[in-house]
């Protein structure tokens, strides 16, 4: 019997919640148990691979890569949560600018998110990051200030096509007031666009995080972040030491994919065509 | 009286006139047909006359005074797609209780069952949701009723179903009616009167 069959849609969301605060939890826990000992050296302990004492086995200079990885994914996440709430606020209230202060800011507005839009992605956060100093402000400024021309098309669209449908001007003339219509029929149908927006755009932000720190441009090396890992393990891959890029990327693949979950179980949550699935 | 007079209406001003001159009159309790070939204005007029599109020209009054530009309409047009006309996102129980609170002899007059109120619109069939756009739009204060094709997607005996309702209505509360259709036997056997929409022009008969 398929997880489908066996749980209707709210309990496997509730299930894929709960798993992944647990989730977040356990890493902010941990990192948080483990303190610094990611960056304490022991050179008797050096290039160990991966075993009962060390499960994500040891680096060049005998670090512990379970307290790295730790330490690492609680900045990414800690980053992308803060990148992509910063970037689904800018993306509500531009998107509903847009589509309700009338044709002049509808006009620049769609054309800034035309603009970043068609701009490569990797160069803009390159370029914000850089211009901001690097660090995790310039990753989170360069990540929010990037990722919110999608969601502000999608929730422009939305409200512009709820103004003229039959349902919000019917309201209107069974006596209803603007401020009445705009929470009970505008405001709830942009609410899931806008959870759902935000959970999707927290693995990508979690991502660019750990792109921008790999290629040098986001955090300083000497903070165990998942991109400064990948980015050293890339110096001992061909020495063999293999775990130094499988167990951090494993982590941040397997937080990615989480929060891509939850985002889709919580988007078809909140679709009355398929919450009852 | 509903009274629209020298009413005319065009969507942009390179258009033509979808209608023009158009003088109308329902009084309570009448029933009056309006047909005619698609495309001819009919929907138009009746957004019109219920103050969802401003008149070109002309004007719509009740009893002497123009539409409320706010407030319960005691016009109320009622759509050919139910689905179209109510939110979604929302229970039965809420959507009939958006102007007010249905009566229980207006439920169960339109046949609505208690097990429909938690469901969601897209778990009813469009003659269910008719008759849930109907008990909606039957506020207190509705005087005059606006129907357009509200049954031509319906099965014959939902059709003599809602037509049976509303009739009954426009009898005991004396609704104005006005009833768009494609169908002239449909319209022969409600209405008073009939308006047949021709191209640029309404043509009383």
């Amino acid at each position: 019997m398929t997880c489908s069959r066996l749980f209707d849609r709210r309990t496997r969301t509730l299930l894929v919640i709960i798993g992944c605060l647990l989730f977040f939890f356990v890493v902010f826990l941990g990192a948080w148990l483990y303190g610094r000992q990611g960056e304490v050296t022991n050179l008797t302990l050096r290039k160990i691979s991966p075993g009962w004492g060390q499960p994500f086995g040891t680096d060049w200079l005998g670090r512990d890569m379970f307290a790295r990885t730790l330490q690492g994914l609680r900045l990414s996440l800690g980053i992308g949560l803060l990148a992509a709430t910063c970037s689904a606020i800018i993306a509500l209230i531009l998107g509903l600018a847009a589509a309700t202060l009338g044709k002049t800011v509808d006009v620049v507005i769609t054309w800034l998110a035309d603009a970043g839009m068609a701009t490569p992605h990797l160069v803009l956060l390159i370029l914000i990051s850089f211009a901001c100093g690097g660090g995790a402000k310039g990753i989170i400024i360069a990540v929010a200030a990037s990722h919110w021309p999608a969601l502000t098309r999608v929730i422009r669209a939305e409200v512009m096509q709820l103004r003229t449908s039959d349902y919000v001007r019917l309201s209107r003339r069974l006596g209803k007031k603007p401020v009445w219509i705009a929470r009970h029929h505008l405001l709830p149908h942009v609410v899931p666009q806008f959870l759902v927006g935000l959970l999707l755009l927290f693995p990508h932000a979690i991502l660019h995080a750990a792109g921008l720190t790999f290629l040098g441009f986001g955090m300083s090396p000497h903070i165990p972040e998942i991109g400064t890992l990948l980015s050293e393990s890339m110096r001992y891959l061909s020495s063999g030491m293999w775990w130094l890029a499988v167990a951090p990327g494993l982590t941040l693949v397997v937080s990615v994919m989480a929060f891509d979950l939850l985002g889709n179980n919580v988007r078809a949550l909140l679709d009355p065509k398929t919450m009852r699935e | 009286m509903l009274e629209a007079s020298s009413l005319a209406y065009r969507y942009g001003k390179q258009h033509p006139w979808l209608f023009n001159e158009l003088d109308l009159r329902i009084t309570p309790g009448e029933i009056v047909g309006v047909s005619g070939p698609s495309g001819r204005g009919k929907s138009t007029l009746a957004k019109v006359l219920a103050g969802y599109l401003p008149p070109g020209k002309g004007s719509v009054m009740i009893d002497g005074r123009p539409l409320p530009a706010s407030g319960h309409c005691p016009v109320q047009l009622l759509f050919q797609h139910p689905e179209l006309a109510v939110n979604p996102r929302w229970k039965i129980s809420k959507i009939l209780r958006e102007a007010e609170e249905p009566t229980p002899v207006i439920l169960q007059t339109l046949g609505i069952e208690s097990a429909w109120l938690d469901r969601y619109p897209h778990e009813l069939s469009g003659g269910e949701l008719q008759r849930v756009c109907l008990a909606r739009a039957l506020g207190s204060s509705t005087r005059y009723l606006l129907c357009d094709e509200i049954t031509s997607m319906l099965d014959a005996l939902t059709q003599v179903h809602i037509w049976r309702v509303v009739l009954n209505l426009a009898r005991s509360r004396r609704l104005g009616v006005l009833v768009i259709s494609h169908d002239k036997t449909l319209i022969a056997r409600l209405c008073s009167r009939n308006i047949t929409c021709l191209e640029g022009a309404a043509a009383l008969s």
